[in-house]
């Protein structure tokens, strides 16, 4: 039964060694500048100096998409138990799942009709 | 399980994992090239050996003196960048890309010398959701990346890319449900083995004949995880630079680059196994090709395996070129029209696909 992530577990650790040599390649042979630092290590804003912090605030629509996120992405995974053993269940399996997507379908009516999808 | 199993184990992960980077290099080349060509100019050509090749190669630029050179940069991280985040994030961001192809099949089986050796580097019974798990983790790459830089820019690339990269995950999640319910297994390389037959003995039956409707759905939602032209807003870099990495260098921005190409080749690599018949060569058998009319070409074992991962390595690389044949024929969406898409065109299609899947099986018995 475990033996199948064996693979799994040795690409991982091959992986990691690979993405880290890579990532942490510049940081070993790249070229190293100690004149003019400070001017160096400023965040790139077009040439004007940076005034004032970078993690101010952004609009609340990205959060509610996170929110709608999650929920229809919890729905989605309910529904992959249900295809794997879908022929067995037959007709009444159908009609379950067509109830379970009719509230679904009905929230995603709900949140299209209050504008949570509408961006300006 | 013995030490034979792990190393074989050891050499299939590695031969997959130098398939995902040298395809995402070779990639990166067409796409060089490929642009060039749509866009009527030259393109990459600036490689030479001391100049004693007959012909400039821009393929050993993309390859070898475009990494080298990315290799000596300085690697800056801005003041009030957090160190270990902003080095965390390009990791996050390839690592999950790489490990995917762990569930892929790449050819079916190979018997040497006693062995039975299956071409997948781990056969999981579950393998669509270990994809599905590992490509979700990508998203973190981008949000720490942005976070983690203390810049604007990188902030905006890394929000806009988060609400893209989770919206379109849904549409995939339920593109993939049709595929799972017309071949009743989350085993990738079951799926594969299913895609075998034929019909009237001459046209493969390839997922794509089942599902026309959620390869479409999938390969949209599929381009618009890799965040590249037409979906490319986080980072459009005549928005933001160049979004959640602009303020990395050297080979931590390479291997963003590297991520969005890896990215590609995964979605492809998906796309082939489920919909184009993974290995599966038309008309091939595990003796040989099976003509119509009942002829039939044998074929040596070890020709047959080779045949099926070449097959599997030039579907995985046509569904890769079409990706970029479309990255440079469209436009850039606007931020609404990508969420538009997503949310209200997509989502509502692969439900609707995913019911009509369940009442013609049903109806079919």
């Amino acid at each position: 039964m475990l033996d199948q992530y064996i693979g799994v577990v040795i690409t991982f650790a091959l992986g990691a060694v690979i993405v880290l040599g890579m990532v942490s390649g510049s940081m070993i042979f790249g070229a190293r500048s100690t004149s003019r630092r400070a001017v160096k290590d400023e965040v790139f804003e077009c040439g004007n100096p940076s005034s004032g912090p970078a993690r101010g605030r952004f609009s609340v629509h990205f959060y509610l998409v996170a929110i709608l996120f999650i929920v229809f992405d919890v729905e989605v995974v309910f529904m992959y138990p249900w295809a794997i053993v879908f022929r067995q269940l037959g007709v009444p399996g159908l009609i379950e799942m067509l109830t379970f997507v009719a509230i679904l379908g009905f929230g995603l009516a709900y949140v299209w009709r209050r504008g949570a999808l509408a961006w300006d | 399980m013995g030490l034979i199993e792990v190393g074989i184990a050891g050499a299939k992960a590695f031969a997959v994992l130098m398939l995902v980077l040298h395809m995402s290099a070779v990639l990166l080349w067409v796409e060089r090239k490929g642009s060039a060509l749509i866009q009527d100019r030259i393109g990459a050509n600036r490689a030479n050996i001391f100049g004693v090749m007959p012909v400039n190669l821009g393929l050993i630029n993309t390859l070898v003196a475009d990494p080298l050179k990315l290799l000596t940069k300085e690697d800056v991280v801005p003041a009030g960048a957090d160190k270990l985040l902003h080095f965390l994030a390009p990791f996050l961001a390839v690592f999950p890309v790489m490990v995917t192809f762990a569930a892929i099949p790449f050819g079916d089986q190979l018997v040497i010398g006693g062995h039975t050796i299956n071409l997948q580097v781990a056969g999981l019974d579950i393998g669509i959701l270990y994809v599905l798990a590992m490509s979700s983790l990508a998203v973190y790459g981008v949000v720490l990346g942005g976070w983690a830089s203390n810049s604007r820019w990188a902030l905006l690339g890394a929000i806009r890319g988060s609400a893209q990269m989770i919206s379109y995950e849904i549409a995939m999640g339920l593109a993939l449900i049709g595929a799972v319910m017309t071949f009743g297994t989350l085993d990738m390389q079951a799926i594969a083995r299913a895609q075998g037959h034929h019909f009237f003995g001459l046209i493969p039956a390839w997922g794509v004949f089942y599902q026309p409707l959620a390869f479409l759905v999938f390969l949209i939602a599929g381009i618009a995880e890799t965040k590249r032209v037409p979906f490319d807003l986080p980072e459009g870099e005549s928005e933001l630079i160049s979004g959640y990495f602009t303020e990395y260098s050297g080979m931590k921005q390479a291997a963003f680059m590297l991520s969005d190409f890896a990215e590609s080749v995964v979605v492809a690599g998906l796309a082939t196994t489920l919909f184009f018949g993974a290995w599966q060569v038309p008309l091939l058998f595990r003796d040989g090709f099976h003509l119509p009319g009942g002829a039939i070409v044998a074929l040596p074992h070890l020709a047959v395996v080779g045949l099926q991962i070449a097959s599997f390595t030039v579907k995985v690389f046509a569904l890769c070129v079409f990706q970029i044949l479309v990255r440079w024929t469209l436009p850039r969406y606007r931020y609404d029209q990508v969420m538009d898409l997503g949310w209200k065109y997509l989502l509502p299609l692969a439900l609707a696909n995913m019911l009509v899947t369940g009442i013609v099986i049903v109806l079919l018995g």
